[in-house]
């Protein structure tokens, strides 16, 4: 029986084969027996904290603030958490749902390859069987990560259908969740997909605005003025924008990837190409999607492997119909830019996604007063990005 | 009442249906393809639209859209096609089948009148579940019938939900898993079958498709089933002849045969 709701106004639902319905609705079940249970929330958090590390420190930029010249801009430090971004949380989650479920087998879709750590990591922890679907483009700019996954025990396949990206690794990571449904749980890593998960991930990563607003709070004595988090599916985004999302004076804004221009058609901003970027329904869900006239779905661009999808998260496009937040597009350049001005200036290299968030603090800081706060969510640490950064500053 | 038309194709059981999609090898050759399947055995063929992601289809069918695609094959083409075929005298019913999302682009209210004005008798969605397809329903307006699906993942309570105003045929997932050749007929199948018998109207057809490929299996599933859906063994017989149009005839002569008891 649904006891949650399966779409976020007119976006969302679950467009899937047959097949998985029943799969869907028993973690549905799950999820909302989990949710209630105290002793499921104490291992969870139990584990937040003594394995992956949390809370995460919020950091001051003071000297990027300064050479900004406007708004305080703070960090939420989702790089220092285990395996060095926010998708351990949602790992760990549904990781203890599946355990409960019962299942042995663990499969899960990457991009950059974070997600595919996180759940290889989770798998290692629990002792789950893990496979991990990965475009061969995405192994080859992310080479570290992959290493990282099979160091951990998982399985690495390649796809080498479509675009060879994120896409073409969920297509590959649902066809063998329809094959194995009774012993597999689908990991999905980001806030997409078909119902229950936009809502299950979000709730997973609801931890990053929690503690942004104590911690700011804490810190600050006041709420920010804005609240900044780069958006590929959404999940660091829809994490943090939950913190705040019932204060209206913190304004939301997500940064989507801008690649190499809109103008240039190689992006992948959903909401920033009205031309390509439709309703539409792609991996179990209806949302905006880039897309051509008739219907396939448009092969898209980043530097950022993470960011580099054609669907946005249902509760995002939500989000943005009602007004409640912004979306922004940050370029290939300017978020290599970002990369390079957070390294020298703070010490912190940021992923190539979470840069998409900093250049939109970069951009947005010195039109604010000294006496107003920027929050933006450093969803990942960089290591993996060093060799596809090195190729694009030489 | 009169027959719809997809009735027609159950005037002689178990039917044969087989899959085959538009503009694979070529456009010209699918035509002549689906031509020739349509006058030498078929008693329904499911007409594929492609799409760029087909998660619900195994290596041979995701090879064959994908080369629709590159031909620039669009939904358009598909339902011009539907038209040549009766222009050239198909008379089977034609199915169409395809992703929820081309179809969503067209228009639903757009499609569902082009789709009849061509000649298309139904319409099978493998990623539009019960819950989803009220939209869908509404614009087909009682005309087209929307083919649902059951898997064996489907329990008794569910599947009374998906039979419940079910229309044309009943479409029965064979296997868990993507589309594709299976060495044996699932040995779950005589109970799933029964199991849907129950909760389905009495008199519609049940169908079985996924991983079917020999003459001898289509006859063993035939003796249970109300009709025999083959999609990429009849994709690979196709792919690999140097006549398309003959190799069509050949494929569907061989199952029909088999259906027949010969």
């Amino acid at each position: 029986m649904t006891t949650l709701s399966t779409k976020f106004g007119p976006y969302g639902g679950q467009y899937v084969p047959e097949t998985l319905m029943p799969a869907l609705e028993q973690l549905e079940a799950e999820f909302v027996r989990a949710r209630a249970d105290r002793a499921f929330q104490t291992r969870l958090n139990g584990l937040l904290v003594d394995y992956a590390g949390r809370p995460t420190p919020i950091t001051c930029a003071e000297r990027l603030s300064a050479h900004l010249g406007g708004a305080r801009i703070y960090l939420k430090r989702e790089d220092l958490a285990h395996t060095g971004a926010h998708k351990i949380n949602n790992a760990l989650g549904q990781a203890l749902l599946a355990q409960r479920m019962g299942k042995r087998r663990i499969i899960a879709e990457t991009g950059a390859g974070q997600h595919g750590v996180a759940s290889a990591t989770v798998a290692a922890l629990l002792g789950f069987e893990c496979v991990v679907y990965m475009g061969e483009v995405d192994m080859a700019r992310q080479e570290p990560n992959v290493f990282r996954m099979r160091l951990l025990g998982a399985e690495v396949r390649p796809v080498a259908s479509g675009s060879r990206t994120l896409k073409d690794a969920i297509n590959e990571a649902i066809r063998d969740w329809v094959t194995h449904v009774d012993s597999t749980h689908y990991l999905l890593g980001s806030a997409l997909g078909p119902h229950p998960y936009p809502t299950i991930v979000r709730e997973f990563q609801k931890v990053i605005g929690r503690e942004a607003h104590m911690q700011i709070m804490a810190k600050t004595g006041r709420l920010p003025d804005a609240a900044v988090a780069c958006v590929g599916g959404g999940s660091n985004a829809i994490g943090l924008f939950s913190g705040f999302v019932d204060e209206p004076e913190v304004k939301l804004i997500g940064v989507e990837a801008g690649g190499e221009g809109i103008a240039s058609g190689k992006h992948a901003a959903r909401f920033a190409d009205p031309a390509r970027g439709r309703l539409g329904v792609l991996h179990g869900t209806r949302t905006f999607v880039l897309q051509t006239p008739d219907g396939q779905i448009a092969e898209t661009h980043s530097v950022s492997a993470g960011l580099d999808y054609a669907a946005v998260g249902p509760e995002h496009a939500q989000l943005r119909e009602l007004g409640r937040a912004e979306y922004t597009v940050a370029t290939d350049a300017e978020a290599l830019q970002a990369f390079s001005l957070l390294s020298h200036l703070e010490g912190i290299i940021p992923a190539l996604e979470s840069a998409h968030a900093v250049a939109e603090a970069i951009r947005r800081a010195p039109k604010m007063k000294k006496d107003q706060i920027l929050l933006v969510c450093l969803s990942g640490r960089g290591d993996k990005d060093l060799d596809t950064v090195n190729k694009y500053l030489s | 009442m009169p027959l719809a038309e997809i009735d027609h194709a159950f005037k002689r059981k178990p039917a044969f249906m087989p899959y085959f999609p538009v503009g694979y090898p070529t456009l010209a050759d699918s035509l002549d393809a689906l031509e020739a399947l349509g006058k030498s055995g078929a008693d329904l063929i499911e007409v594929g639209i492609p799409f760029s992601d087909p998660l619900a289809d195994g290596p041979v069918i995701q090879e064959a859209t994908q080369t629709a695609l590159r031909n620039s094959v669009t939904l358009r083409h598909v339902l011009d096609s539907v038209a040549e075929l009766r222009r050239r005298g198909v008379a089977v019913p034609l199915v169409l089948m395809g992703y929820y999302n081309p179809i969503y682009q067209f228009g639903l209210e757009a499609f569902s009148r082009a789709a009849a004005a061509a000649g298309a008798d139904g319409l099978i969605v493998p990623d539009l579940p019960v819950e989803e397809s009220a939209e869908l329903e509404a614009a087909l307006a009682g005309g087209l019938p929307c083919i649902r699906m059951l898997a064996p993942t489907t329990a008794a309570e569910r599947a009374r939900k998906i039979c419940a105003d079910a229309r044309g045929f009943l479409y029965l997932v064979s296997v868990t898993g993507v589309t594709g050749v299976r060495e044996k007929v699932s040995a779950d199948l005589p109970g799933f079958i029964t199991r849907v018998r129950v909760a389905a109207p009495k008199g519609l057809p049940l169908c079985v498709g996924f991983g079917i490929s020999t003459p001898a299996q289509a006859a063993e599933v035939g003796r249970i089933a109300d009709g025999v859906i083959v999609g990429t063994a009849c994709v690979r017989a196709i792919a690999s002849a140097q006549d398309p149009k003959r190799a069509a005839a050949e494929f569907a002569g061989a199952f029909r045969k088999a259906l027949d008891g010969g």
